[in-house]
């Protein structure tokens, strides 16, 4: 029989963190600045320059390690990573080593056997790097440190992932955790959450790890998924056939399906790490703790079961509904406006998601305002508008967010409820569709509709259409 | 004299330091790196296993910023220390991954 084996994998998270200026200074981290605008002596490494830490960076950085159930160094330093490259001004990097911010916590994922728990080995706060680009005329780099001293946190799981489904599990309730913060927008594709994977196979039942890789540029779900299965297909083979795994890092072209080993920066990876003499340490006392956590907003585990029981609307909505924070702000601010949840949720679950997928946007672009959504949903309840022309309003809101109320007085969208108006109308489409009237008479039921459709049509869709067929069976006997 | 560095040592220090000697200069480097395992031994005859690593000098800490943006685009001036520059970029010899 075939050996089994078991895939054994643990991720490096980088998140950037959404503060409005860098780790050690003043600088912006706005995104697409042109080249190098962002920058100042401090994020370019210029000797006798002094980084001062954001406090923000603390903050946020406490915030995900109390959501993720770390435990927190309230003695905490930075240290050196020293390496030569060129994205790197200083020749080193500001990281953790000694006593990261956070560690020893996790967070609990959903798999096909039931609860898991996945452990978080440490969080820690640095700075990134600058950006290379690859000039396409010269033999040369252009190096642009815009990036450069953006904070970021690497969350460092335990190695507990048995699956890309696993992993995946994971990111995402770290995405969502994250973003319930504020803490950063986490968007693969933008940079702003970066995963590496550390991955290594073994004969199932085995009590050693085996030897791991390190896989990097994963910029979607999806390559993430695919680039474990590759790795685990790529080290199976090389066991299998008594070859020897390698400890290294490997880039993963997603296009190609395959990765190939990066070349090492200068051959050794020997960092020497020191604490930054540059930096003072930082005492988090526990007032200062006590405050980060009594603003931590509810996460989405306990938003869930608060929707069940105070909205009564489906499992399954409320799963949607809270799956982006965005999402789930706009349910609870539309709500509160116009009290009626079921509605809302209606709205949001069914054109929202339709017109999303439609212009291909992500519900964290979702930039329309809950009094219009709540204005909408009472002119429908008051039967003003009809469905048809709610429909038609909404899209407005969605693409402009203008004033239903306005809108619908302007262009003369009401629904007629006057039923001398309706009376006269349905009387003159009866007239001028003879066919269809002996149609309906003889007993095709079907011809009703088409009349239905001509009054709505002659009524510009303005009509309630429960009323006009009513008035048409009236009318027809 | 009781460390000994080797070539091999001095070669690999040489290569993270980005540093190329000439073979004097190593073997003086390697002299003086010796000198200094010996102090560190010296250092090590103390015992300090109740006493917490020190990482600074000052008793100060909690030294922070806000998060305002206090400085603009002065891409001119920060340019201005780049050995070679190319569209508003450092320009450095071509880097593969």
């Amino acid at each position: 029989m075939a050996k089994q084996y078991e895939t054994v994998i643990g991720l490096e998270v980088h998140v950037e963190l959404a503060t409005k200026t860098k780790i050690f200074c003043g600088c912006s981290t706005a995104f697409g600045g042109a080249p190098n605008t962002h920058t100042c002596p401090v994020c370019t490494g210029m000797p006798g320059s002094l980084p001062v830490l954001n406090k923000k960076v603390v903050e946020l950085a406490l915030a995900v390690g109390l959501a993720t159930n770390c435990k927190i160094h309230q003695y905490c330093k930075f240290d050196r990573k020293n390496y030569f490259y060129p994205d790197n001004p200083q020749n080193y990097q500001i990281s953790q080593l000694y006593l990261p911010i956070c560690y020893e916590g996790g967070i609990e994922i959903e798999t096909p056997a039931g609860k898991k728990v996945i452990g978080i080995h440490e969080i820690h706060m640095e700075e990134d790097a600058g950006k290379l680009i690859h000039d396409e005329w010269e033999d040369c780099s252009l190096v642009d440190y815009n990036r450069s001293g953006v904070p970021l946190i690497e969350i460092v799981s335990e190695p507990d992932m048995r699956s890309a489904e696993e992993v995946i599990a994971y990111l995402d309730k770290l995405r969502l955790i994250i973003q319930y913060l504020g803490a950063s927008d986490c968007k693969l594709q933008e940079g702003s959450m970066r995963a590496d994977v550390n991955l290594s196979v073994r004969e199932v039942g085995a009590r050693e790890f085996g030897t791991r890789t390190e896989m990097k540029n994963l910029n979607s779900f999806k390559a993430i998924a695919r680039a474990i299965e590759g790795e685990r297909a790529r080290q199976i083979e090389l066991i299998e056939e008594g070859k020897k795994v390698i400890q290294e890092t490997r880039r993963w072209d997603d296009n190609k399906e395959a990765s190939h080993p990066m070349r090492s920066k200068e051959d050794a990876q020997d960092y020497r790490y020191f604490p930054d003499p540059d930096l003072v340490p930082v005492i988090i006392s526990d007032e200062w703790l006590q405050e980060v956590r009594d603003r931590q907003p509810e996460l989405r585990t306990e938003k869930l079961a608060r929707y069940k029981a105070e909205f009564d609307i489906p499992d399954y909505d409320a799963g949607i509904l809270t799956e982006t924070k965005q999402m789930a702000d706009l349910f609870e601010q539309t709500t509160a406006i116009c009290h009626k949840p079921k509605k809302v949720s209606n709205w949001l679950m069914g054109e929202t998601l339709r017109l999303l997928k439609e212009e291909g946007k992500e519900p964290d672009e979702l930039d329309f305002s809950p009094e219009n959504l709540a204005k909408l949903i009472e002119l429908t309840e008051a039967g003003t508008i009809n469905q048809t022309v709610a429909k038609e309003v909404f899209e407005k809101i969605f693409r402009e967010d203008i004033d239903p109320e306005k809108d619908v007085e302007e262009h003369g969208l009401k629904t007629v409820n006057d039923a001398g108006e309706l009376r006269r109308i349905v009387e003159e489409v009866i007239a001028s569709n003879p066919q269809s009237v002996s149609d309906y008479r003889g007993g095709k039921a079907k011809a009703l509709g088409f009349l239905v459709g001509q009054t709505m049509k002659a009524m510009k869709g303005k009509a309630n259409p429960g009323a006009v067929n009513q008035m048409l069976k009236e009318l027809l006997g | 004299m009781a460390n000994v560095i080797s070539d091999e040592t001095m070669e690999y220090v040489g290569i993270l330091a980005k540093l190329e000697l000439s073979d004097e200069q190593k073997e003086q480097a390697k002299k003086d790196m010796e000198r200094m395992l010996d102090y560190i031994d010296k250092l090590n005859e103390l015992d300090t296993s109740a006493v917490e690593p020190m990482s600074h000098v000052f008793p100060v800490n909690n030294v922070f910023r806000e998060d305002e943006v206090t400085n603009g685009d002065d891409r001119e001036s920060i340019l201005k220390n780049a050995p070679a520059q190319k569209e508003g970029s450092f320009k450095v010899p071509k880097t593969v991954e």
